[in-house]
């Protein structure tokens, strides 16, 4: 592929892997590279501001909104590995600063060029990852914000099914939140909890050695379950996997 | 409004997430309703289309909310019912006790209407000292156990099977011949007949107020509704405005949308037109007929953010496929209405410094939305509460405080480089097994669950470190 095909594609690294799970994030670079772009992550970046948006301060929302139009909208895409920072820059953004005569439009622009990461694989990308191995089973939670807010559902499941010896297992309850919720979990951690119980209980039924996810806030609230519980299921993020990461440590094991 | 709006959320959602057996009655019943949803929508091939109808038609009645309230108003009159204009709960209780007295009635019946609910209209009657009579079998229930319902299509779904057969031994004369359930409902319809029999006025409310016709529509599953408007001398109808259709036709394309989500039937057993009173050579019907028009802040709701509420059918598929209605139930949301929708009508009924929790207890995981017949975009509305809760300053100082600090932070990179690194090598050290057990400060997540230590420095310190590229820095 030539260099004046190759998209310019900008990493939003969202603050959640940024902190606690930097893997996925160079998966994400790994992938995309593989996939035919160009990555850079700019360092202009923090957080998407779910925690002031889902907290209804708008202002500071707004104003981290902002900061991430202008460090993006000079890249063809913006790609992001979750679905709920995703919806956010999509969504959210443009909702918000709508009436804003100067932001409104530029936050429809990058609206338009953001990305959940499995989504602009298999969607924009054509891309099908090649060689890859893991002995193994797996089942797959469909995070909310990127099944409901981006239509996010058969791309990950056609990404994983290429993935040579791995077995995917049915979720029972596979759309039905995790009880994460960003804010929510802390602030209403008895009823976080109860949900989070249920979703154990399935990802235990469907007998799978792994659990798959595409948002790492949703794969920490029930990693953390699952490890309280003493289960031996193991986590990870799906893009992890097909990075070829399925053999390293999955969340929570000790790197 | 419920009294149990007073005392916290919290305490009451604490004490729902304690009591299994109210778990197993709320699974019991979402799960089977969740099922035969699907069902019923597997097999209604025009479902996506019928929604954008149902979604328009309500649309439209509420652009034209003055004209179809006055061409209801016009024709229910001409049809021999009386019309009556209520502001508020209070007026609308106020008239309905006003007619009930005019009547000289001792002993009403009542078929089930969560707007009466609403109104307060069970404790009206009960204050101005007249008899009341729940005709529902749910609200039977719920009338015997002192409780206000916990979901808008099951009233008594909290209370298990046996629970009901414990208040009934205990009330009815002769009391059920066992604890099946057709035993029950048999002991049920026993006590009421006479009572339907003997009462001097009806009370009912409408799912459907018909513009072109005048007409009320009430639909039941167990036929309560015409034998509590049907026999006696007065019927009166308590109905909010935004009820309205123009004709029956959209009444039934909004009743296949509402009859599938609620139960996944096809249609309810009883689907009925109230048009007026008796008229000379009628078999039966009522001498009057009243209709009470409610606005309790509808009218209100037409002009700010909360607009798209008013499209609301009740059909509680939104509380059946919400996560947190399914482990804390209806009664801990504390308003009338419970779940999603209820989480943003409470607000409007009750105050949001009343009910304040209700829009915050919610993941936006988007299923209600989802599952919503005529497309409310409810996670939209209870965001639009946090906003307003946040701009009235409802939020306590430890958030306000921890949040303007994330915000000074997220808005200037360079700081937020530094403190997520000194954060992140606090909690490896926290973390050094991999997992973090307890930590003082998210005492909210470590209860419950283990916390994931980070895997190394943050990612943008590897990234940095690997002397990856960086646009900024070439411009």
């Amino acid at each position: 592929m030539t260099r004046a095909t190759r998209p310019r594609v900008g990493l939003f690294v969202t603050c959640l892997v940024d902190a606690m799970r930097p893997e996925i994030g160079f998966a994400a670079i790994r992938l995309l590279e593989d996939a035919g772009c160009d990555v850079e992550v700019p360092t202009r970046q923090t957080c998407c501001g779910q925690p002031a948006y889902n907290s209804g301060d708008d202002a500071s929302t707004a104003a981290v909104a902002r900061q991430v139009i202008a460090a993006f909208e000079p890249f063809d895409h913006l790609i992001v590995p979750s679905g709920s920072c995703a919806g956010t820059i999509r969504h959210g953004y443009p909702a918000l600063l709508a009436s804003d005569a100067d932001w409104g439009p530029r936050a429809a622009r990058l609206a338009e060029k953001t990305h959940e990461i499995m989504s602009y694989l298999v969607d924009i990308r054509d891309y099908t990852p090649g060689g890859l191995r893991l002995e193994g089973s797996a089942t797959y939670h469909d995070s909310c914000a990127g099944l409901r807010e981006l239509g996010i559902h058969d791309q990950p499941r056609r990404l994983l099914a290429a993935v040579d010896g791995l077995e995917m297992r049915p979720l029972d309850g596979e759309n039905v939140c995790c009880g994460f919720g960003g804010m929510f979990c802390v602030k209403y951690p008895a009823i976080s909890d109860a949900i989070v119980g249920e979703k154990a209980d399935t990802v235990e039924r469907s007998g799978a050695d792994m659990l798959l996810a595409g948002d790492l806030g949703c794969l920490m609230n029930m990693a953390g379950k699952l490890n309280r519980r003493g289960s031996k299921v193991r986590c990870f993020h799906t893009i992890e996997i097909l990075a070829g990461g399925g053999n390293g440590p999955a969340i929570g094991e000790k790197p | 409004m419920n009294a149990t709006t007073r005392t916290g959320f919290k305490a009451r959602s604490d004490a729902a997430l304690a009591n299994p057996t109210l778990k197993t009655a709320i699974d019991r019943t979402t799960g089977t309703a969740e099922r035969k949803r699907a069902a019923a929508l597997a097999g209604f091939a025009e479902y996506e289309a019928a929604r954008s109808r149902g979604s328009a038609i309500k649309d439209h009645v509420i652009a034209n909310l003055d004209h179809y309230l006055e061409m209801f108003e016009r024709n229910a009159t001409a049809s021999g019912a009386k019309v009556h204009w209520a502001a508020t709960e209070s007026e609308a209780c106020d008239i309905v006790i006003r007619l009930c007295r005019e009547a000289g009635a001792k002993r009403v019946t009542r078929s089930k209407s969560m707007l009466g609910e609403e109104i307060g209209l069970p404790d009206a009657l009960g204050s101005a000292g007249i008899e009341r009579v729940e005709t529902d079998l749910a609200e039977h229930i719920i009338q015997l156990a002192g409780e206000h319902p916990s979901h808008i299509i099951w009233p008594a779904m909290h209370r298990t099977r046996e629970q009901v057969a414990e208040l009934f031994n205990a009330d009815h004369k002769p009391p059920p011949a066992d604890d099946e359930a057709a035993s029950m409902v048999q002991s049920a319809r026993h006590v009421l007949r006479g009572k339907f029999l003997s009462a001097d006025v009806g009370i009912s409310g409408a799912n459907f107020l018909i513009a072109d016709t005048g007409a009320t529509c009430t639909v039941t599953n167990e036929g309560n509704a015409e034998l509590t408007t049907t026999p006696p001398r007065v019927h009166i109808v308590t109905a909010g405005i935004e009820k309205l259709v123009p004709s029956t036709s959209h009444a039934m394309a909004l009743l296949r949308l509402l009859v599938r989500s609620a139960t996944g039937g096809e249609l309810t057993q009883y689907t009925t037109f109230h048009c007026g009173p008796k008229r000379p050579g009628d078999a039966d019907g009522p001498e009057k007929m009243h209709i009470v028009l409610v606005d309790n802040g509808r009218s209100e709701m037409i002009a700010n953010e909360f607009r798209d509420m008013l499209r609301c059918i009740r059909c509680g598929a939104c509380m059946n496929h919400c996560v947190v209605y399914r482990q804390i139930g209806g009664h801990a949301y504390g308003g009338t209405y419970p779940g999603p929708m209820g989480a943003v009508l409470t607000p409007v009924l009750d105050g949001l410094a009343q009910s304040r929790d209700l829009p915050f207890a919610c993941t936006m995981n988007g299923r209600c939305a989802e599952v919503c017949p005529v497309e409310i975009p409810l996670p939209t509305l209870l965001r639009a509460w946090r906003g307003r809760s946040w701009r009235a300053g409802l939020e306590g100082p430890r958030m306000r405080a921890g949040l303007a600090a994330w915000a000074g932070l997220a808005r200037r990179p360079g700081l937020y480089r530094m403190a997520s690194g000194i954060g992140v090598r606090a909690l490896r050290l926290l973390g050094r097994s991999g997992w973090i057990g307890s930590l003082p400060f998210a005492g909210g997540w470590t209860r419950h669950r283990d916390l994931p230590g980070p895997t190394g420095g943050t990612f943008m310190e590897r990234y940095t470190a690997r002397g990856a590229r960086r646009p900024e820095d070439r411009r």
